[in-house]
């Protein structure tokens, strides 16, 4: 065999010895991959599984959120007015006032009273809650958070009719004690025994 | 003859480290995935980890239905005992 033909041999065996190599190495980073992916798809299988109830459950908890807004929305602006309402608001979260209410538009462009620089937030709730309540007349700058003289019907409302009229004088409180006008003698009989036992019925 | 010595500088000299260097980009790349595969892996385990308490959505589902029902029987009431605004002529 002449020296080419040997060294054409040696030649074509360094490239096999080359791609055995090679190639062995590579098919077991492959391997090495697929044990990697075979974890990594166990994992996301458990997050699919783990996560397919959370849409509907957030959105039903959304849902829930959502309505307990409108009622509160609804509840404030009813009970306090649309103004007034943006003012609390205003107080108790300064800023909030101006991202409005979710189901009023135009509660963006209500000018919000300044409430929370004349009252505490307690006196706050109770003057939403209480309509009558007299605090809000000192609005340094603003109007009167409150109508005063109007606001009390309700309140007068719960009395009798004769307190209504305004009468000079009212009828006087009773009077109890050992000085009362009116004395009751103590009845005997209040802790004693009957005195006649009750009759069985046949 | 001379074809002959030809072949085997080309195949030596050409083939040979062509053949080397295409093979040794495949094995880097193959090897360079393997740290990001278990890398994958160890996210997705502990993603799945994290998600041990979306069970407990269920629970926080029912505590707000119950929430959002007592503020409505609050409301109702409120609504029944405060009187509404009065409007600005």
């Amino acid at each position: 065999m002449p020296a080419a033909g040997v060294v054409m041999i040696i030649a074509v065996l360094a490239i096999v010895v080359a791609l055995v190599y090679y190639l062995v190495s590579t098919i077991v980073a492959l391997r090495q991959i697929a044990d990697g992916l075979d974890e990594a798809i166990a994992g996301v299988g458990e997050i699919v599984e783990k996560s397919r109830p959370v849409n509907d459950v957030v959105n039903a908890i959304n849902g829930q959120l959502d309505a307990g807004v409108d009622l509160l929305e609804g509840l404030l602006v009813k009970k306090a007015g649309l103004s007034d309402a943006m003012g609390l608001i205003e107080s108790v979260y300064p800023g909030a006032a101006a991202a409005g209410l979710r189901n009023f538009p135009e509660s963006t462009s209500v000018e919000a009273p300044r409430i929370g620089e004349v009252y505490t937030r307690g006196t706050l709730t109770l003057a939403r809650l209480g309509r009558e309540a007299p605090i809000a007349g000192a609005s340094p700058a603003h109007e009167v958070l409150r109508n005063v003289e109007g606001g009390s019907l309700a309140a007068r409302l719960l009395y009798p009719n004769l307190r209504q009229t305004s009468p000079e004088n009212l009828p006087n409180s009773p009077v109890i004690g050992t000085d009362a006008p009116v004395q009751y003698e103590q009845r005997d009989d209040i802790g004693a025994p009957r005195r006649r036992l009750p009759t069985r019925r046949p | 003859m001379t074809l002959w010595w030809i072949g085997d500088v080309v195949l030596l000299l050409v083939i040979l480290p062509v053949v080397a260097y295409l093979l040794r980009g495949v094995l880097e790349a193959a090897r360079s995935i393997v740290p990001s595969v278990r890398q994958i892996a160890t996210v997705a385990a502990a993603g799945s980890k994290d998600l041990d308490a979306a069970a407990l959505l269920l629970t926080t589902r029912d505590q707000v239905e119950r929430t959002v029902a007592g503020v409505a029987n609050y409301g109702g009431s409120l609504d029944g005992i405060v009187d509404d605004a009065e409007e600005k002529g």
